[in-house]
């Protein structure tokens, strides 16, 4: 009896542990909203999203977001139109078609890509990819959409390519066999059958790869130009929201207007990052394959 | 006929390019890094302070405030990971609990470096006032780096089979005792190669040091906790954007992405190879 209260006892201790990650998400919630909050204070919430106008630090200061809102998303669609193709071939590439022996030494090859320090790439786009599209396109500045969204498709290649992966291999190995047996070649089984199969799989891991393009911060802040404006091409300089926090929260005041409205842009970049997460795990739960049929 | 299997070469081609084109900008990214930044490197660089200013000298106090971050947040976050992943692995039935912890996790997992910068300046720094130091840098990087230590330590517990609980249970062992002497021995080198991971990417992260623990330049070492740290990421950043000098110290900048991008991907490396090493070995 009185080893049973003690294993009840250990399992109440896992449990309490295990619900730390919620407790953080809940405090990460509550502290951006007791800093951010403020802000609404002296600008109305509709005024502060769709405001176009980021002038914190003028008098009277102005603080409209969408430019950064706009900012991040058109990064985010620009690397997403390089990464997840890159991204889900390589994924088709590892899990179907490489040599075991190639498999060995790729695999491990997208793992170092995603340990990159993100400061890291940032220098790269700094002191190497913007002199050059400088020169090359002959434009005023190589900080600019296309440096900033290349670099971005390179941190969200690794987590698209081993979470679709994941996906394209836990398709039943029957779906394959029936799709060979029934004639087909190995394009034919991928695209028609295996492919599809792992769609909502391929989904999460597209969707969790913009997660992290839209919330990555040191490559926007030092390669995207830093101009808070709507861009009217893709080598116009933008001022993703991660950027703006990032590089003004050192000087604004404590506890400023602009301290406050630098948290509420976090809530807005926290709420978008949350959203696609669970959409994610939405699509993953709600679309997956039951498993094959058996006779 | 020969034509579909003229399709299927070109799609072949196509992911092949794709693939290696990946490898080739890794592998290019990385020499040129190396070649770059190889000059600035010497016993000077990586044991002294840095002087003038910056424009010269070392940067061993950054190297040691990173030790000191990472160290710091995988103290913080080994415990609780290990912790959560036990009780998801062992412990948890089916149902809303753990639905629930999964998603909290996952969420966790997606939420935005400096997202966590700004929770750690709010709390840390702020609310319990511990200030700019090593301690709100370390717990802010602990938290980060929380997800992938429970995701990593999860997968090493279930790959340890059933048998083995089974048989311990069989012999009378109570749940706890079968977990801490048979489940967790087994599963320890997978739960070390993702703890590793989690050190690589502490090391790695700059947002959330920004505004918690990273200082442009200290004079002194820290002597305690509560003290400002240089950081290796944090000090590229500010090399290679702030002040009047950026140009003329680009091969300092080189030499400290360069021990950067040896640390983290040395660390990443050591973890891989062990895991391979663990996997061949597997005995079940």
């Amino acid at each position: 009896m009185k080893r049973k209260i003690k294993e009840t006892i250990i399992k109440n201790i896992f449990l309490f542990i295990a619900l730390v990650s919620i407790v953080i998400l809940a405090l990460i919630v509550i502290f951006l909203f007791i800093e951010g909050i403020p802000v609404f204070k002296v600008v109305s919430i509709k005024d502060f999203i769709f405001g176009i106008e980021w002038y914190p630090t003028y008098d009277p200061p102005s603080f409209g977001i969408w430019s950064l809102i706009v900012g991040s998303f058109i990064v985010t669609l620009c690397a997403s139109v390089i990464a997840i193709p890159l991204g889900v071939l390589s994924a088709v590439y590892i899990a179907e078609i490489a040599p075991p022996l190639i498999k060995e030494v790729f695999k491990p090859v997208v793992e170092l890509l995603a340990g990159l320090p993100s400061v890291v790439l940032g220098f790269f786009g700094m002191a190497v990819m913007a002199p050059w599209l400088q020169a090359t396109f002959d434009i005023p500045t190589g900080l600019n959409i296309v440096n900033a969204s290349m670099l971005l498709a390179l941190m969200a290649v690794p987590t698209i390519a081993s979470i679709s992966e994941d996906a394209l291999y836990s398709v039943p190995q029957e779906f394959k066999e029936a799709s060979y047996a029934l004639g087909a070649t190995r394009f034919e089984t991928i695209a028609r059958v295996i492919v599809p199969a792992a769609l909502s799989g391929i989904s999460t891991a597209v969707i969790l790869g913009m997660a992290r393009a839209i919330g990555e911060t040191m490559v926007v802040l030092m390669v995207a130009g830093g101009a808070a404006a709507i861009p009217e091409s893709i080598f116009d300089s933008v001022r993703p929201m991660p950027a703006s926090i990032a590089a003004e929260m050192g000087e604004a005041p404590f506890r400023s207007d602009h301290y406050h409205a630098l948290f509420a842009t976090g809530i807005i970049l926290f709420g978008l990052t949350l959203s696609f997460n669970l959409i994610a795990d939405y699509v993953s739960h709600k679309f997956k394959e039951v498993g094959s049929a058996t006779l | 006929m020969r034509w579909r299997y003229i399709k299927q070469h070109a799609f072949f081609a196509i992911v092949r390019l794709a693939a290696f084109s990946i490898a080739a900008a890794i592998g290019a990214f990385l020499v040129y890094i190396l070649v770059n930044g190889i000059g600035a490197i010497s016993w000077e660089f990586l044991s002294e302070h840095p002087r003038e200013s910056m424009t010269k000298g070392g940067i061993m106090p950054a190297i040691l405030g990173t030790f000191y971050l990472t160290a710091g947040a995988i103290i913080i976050a080994l415990p609780l990971g290990v912790a959560s992943a036990i009780y998801l692995s062992e412990y948890a039935k089916q149902g809303p609990v753990i639905r629930i912890i999964r998603v909290g996790v996952n969420c966790l997992a997606g939420v935005p470096s400096i997202v966590f910068g700004l929770f750690g300046l709010g709390l840390f720094v702020v609310f319990l006032q511990f200030g700019s130091c090593i301690l709100s840098g370390a717990l802010t990087l602990g938290f980060l780096i929380l997800p992938t230590i429970i995701g990593a330590s999860e997968e090493a517990l279930k790959s340890v089979p059933q048998t083995f609980r089974e048989a311990s249970l069989g012999l009378g062992v109570s749940k706890w005792q079968t977990i801490l002497r048979i489940v967790l021995p087994n599963a320890l080198p997978g739960i070390l190669t993702g703890s590793i991971l989690g050190v690589g990417r502490a090391a790695g992260e700059t947002a959330p040091i920004m505004f918690t623990a990273a200082a442009f330049f200290t004079a002194k070492l820290p002597s305690s906790i509560f003290d400002e740290v240089m950081a290796l990421p944090y000090h590229v950043y500010v090399l290679a954007t702030a002040g009047t000098y950026i140009e003329e110290t680009r091969p300092l900048q080189y030499g400290t992405v360069l021990v950067l991008v040896a640390l983290v991907l040395g660390v990443d490396l050591i973890a891989i190879i062990i895991r391979s090493y663990i996997r061949k070995k597997k005995r079940w």
